[in-house]
């Protein structure tokens, strides 16, 4: 149930990756300068158990519906926020290598949303906080409830950001955002649950792993503000930097214009209020467009849109022509498997 | 079979499928790689409306299929499974989005409806992509891939060793849960007053296993780094591939072949 390719644009996509690829560098350097290397069977195991947990469903007492264990804050208790962020992020490549789960440019997006908020925000800030050296069970069962939802609500706008950034999906911003706070506050609150309820367990089984897992994570070196302000000039880099990638093609309300009044945008008058202020949103528009395109009218009118437009002969030749290619493409691969038949 | 099950079928079946022989298979792994990461990010940069230049792109995966004797019909199959939630998003295009956009002799298409089935297009081919990359070349291969192409080693030793122990802990999970199941005499799913004892000795039995494992790997000469000894060569298979296929993408990127295929065909017959 993560981000998908089909939704995202490579501008956003690259950008997240930019920030991902930063963050496991930084994390990977971290766990290897820890000297305990315990940490590298114990890692590879724990993000075993979270990749079991998570596909074991328990059913949730009011509602009738099922929930699972997510697993960002149990692995960042037990091992600290730099290897449960390499953790996470494994397991969410193996889901998508594997099963398809979430798409490989959107896993970049995936990782931060699902990794990144419980490891470095979640865990230090509010669970730590709350629970600090000496852990009670009401303790452990706040922090972790709050430590949970706020992750995820966290996360989950981000979902929505990542999306509406992209141009892709049509979904309003406002209706994208009242879908996924409440549903995620829900998962949040079970999630919380289920994690603080475990944590419970081996605390009370077994307090000598929690308190030796706590002593072995140095929070102090944390210093979140730099990572924070690298992360963000990674991302607008990126972002910019991809923004050629972006379509040169009118959206739809200038596409509209253009049908209409045979220009992509309104007059602007020349002199007066109107031009000056123009003006000034020109210089001071550091997102021209709105969405990372770098389009002016001119362009549009001289480019040829290569999508059919309300032209009954280019709409049915590109029907036409995509069939076509399509029954090519099928007879080369029919063509290349007898090949290997006879060759084998 | 349980969801755990499938899951464990799933991993495995994939691996079988990497580790047979085909011109495919024997293909240096970076260039697979980095071939389908080209491929994910040129489809994924149309605009939203484009639809009939996303259909040229389907020949890499029909090519990686057929070049491989990959199960056509279980990669689908896995493809439709997950399809539901990108309908779910996608759905909203046509509701949004109503300007008439294309005009097929008196049925006029909105512009929602065809971003609706370009997102369809587009989730279908950078899926089979991703599951293809590894059912050719198996996970093992694109870890040591990776750390090849610069990937922090810890991160790649912990993909290696996660894939590893997925098998023993859904093993281990399945068993659990399975003896839950036989012992309890509701028929509805699992209660979260069982849940939690049972995640909890899971995760004890976890980090047991993990203690385990570190001192069987001090006993056989662990001192702290993993070597990754892999023989990868790149070749002239190679270097056709990845070029061909490079090139092929930015074409088809730039031109958009079957509206002039169909225009050829209609200009011929009308």
């Amino acid at each position: 149930m993560h981000m998908a390719d089909a939704l995202i644009s490579p501008a956003v996509g690259g950008a997240m990756w930019a920030v991902t690829a930063g963050l496991i560098g930084y994390s990977s350097n971290k766990v290897k300068k820890e000297l305990d290397d315990r940490k590298v069977p114990l890692m590879g195991v724990l993000g075993a158990f979270i990749f079991a947990a998570q596909m074991i469903n328990f059913t949730i007492p009011a509602t009738g519906s099922s929930g699972h264990l997510g697993g960002g804050m149990i692995l960042a208790i037990l091992l600290g926020p730099h290897a449960a962020f390499l953790t996470m992020a494994s397991v969410l490549t193996i889901q998508a290598l594997f099963f398809a789960d979430g798409g490989l440019l959107a896993l970049g997006c995936n990782i931060f949303n699902l990794g990144f908020f419980p490891c470095f925000v979640a865990y230090p800030f509010i669970y730590k906080k709350i629970v600090g050296d000496e852990p009670t069970q009401g303790r452990i069962m706040i922090g972790a409830l709050i430590a949970a939802i706020v992750g995820l609500q966290i996360g989950a706008f981000c979902v929505v950001l990542q999306t509406f950034f992209s141009g892709i999906s049509e979904l309003p911003f406002g209706t994208f955002v009242l879908l996924m706070q409440p549903i995620h506050f829900g998962i949040g609150l079970v999630e919380g649950f289920a994690t603080a309820a475990v944590v419970i367990f081996v605390w009370r089984a077994r307090p000598e792993i929690l308190s030796s897992a706590a002593m072995s994570m140095t929070i102090g070196g944390l210093s979140i503000r730099r990572v924070l302000i690298g992360l963000l000039a990674t991302a607008i880099f990126t972002g910019v930097a991809l923004s050629w990638f972006a379509s040169t093609h009118p959206d739809g309300l200038e596409w509209s214009m253009f049908k209409t009044a045979g220009t992509e945008e309104l007059e602007q008058p020349e002199h007066g209020v109107h031009a000056s202020l123009a003006h000034i949103q020109e210089k001071t528009a550091f997102l021209p467009d709105y969405s990372f395109k770098t389009k002016t009218p001119e362009h549009e009118a001289e480019e040829q849109p290569s999508w059919p437009a309300v032209d009954p002969g280019t709409s049915l030749s590109g029907l036409v022509g995509s069939a076509l290619t399509l029954f090519v493409a099928l007879l080369i691969g029919l063509a290349l498997r007898r090949r290997r038949g006879t060759k084998a | 079979m349980t969801k755990i099950g499938n899951h464990f079928f799933d991993i495995g079946y994939m691996d079988t499928l990497a580790s047979g022989d085909s011109p495919l298979h024997r293909l240096d792994p970076r260039v697979k790689l980095i071939t389908t990461l080209a491929f994910i990010v040129t489809v994924v940069s149309f605009d939203k409306y484009a639809l009939s230049e996303l259909i040229p792109f389907f020949i890499f995966p029909i090519f990686q299929i057929s070049l491989g004797g990959l199960p056509t019909g279980y990669l689908l199959r896995k493809v439709l499974m997950i399809s539901p939630f990108a309908a779910l998003i996608a759905i909203f295009n046509p509701l949004m989005d109503r300007e008439i956009l294309l005009q097929i002799g008196s049925i006029s298409v909105s512009g929602g409806w065809v971003s609706f089935f370009s997102i369809l297009t587009r989730f279908l081919l950078t899926v089979t992509a991703a599951l293809l990359l590894i059912a050719a070349t198996g996970f093992n291969t694109v870890c040591t891939a990776l750390a090849r192409l610069g990937v922090p080693r810890p991160f790649v030793v912990q993909l290696m060793f996660l894939y590893r122990y997925i098998f023993v802990l859904t093993d281990e999970a399945s068993r659990m849960v399975r003896a839950i199941s036989l012992r309890s005499f509701h028929s509805g799913g699992m209660s979260f007053k069982t849940f939690v004892p049972m995640m909890g000795h899971l995760l004890l039995r976890t980090l047991d296993r993990a203690q385990r494992i570190h001192l069987a790997m001090l006993c056989r000469g662990f001192d702290g780094r993993i070597c990754i000894v892999r023989s990868m060569k790149i070749g002239y298979n190679e270097v056709v591939f990845a070029i061909g296929w490079s090139v092929l993408f930015v074409i088809l990127r730039c031109y958009n072949i079957p509206k002039m295929l169909g225009a050829l065909v209609i200009g011929f017959f009308g």
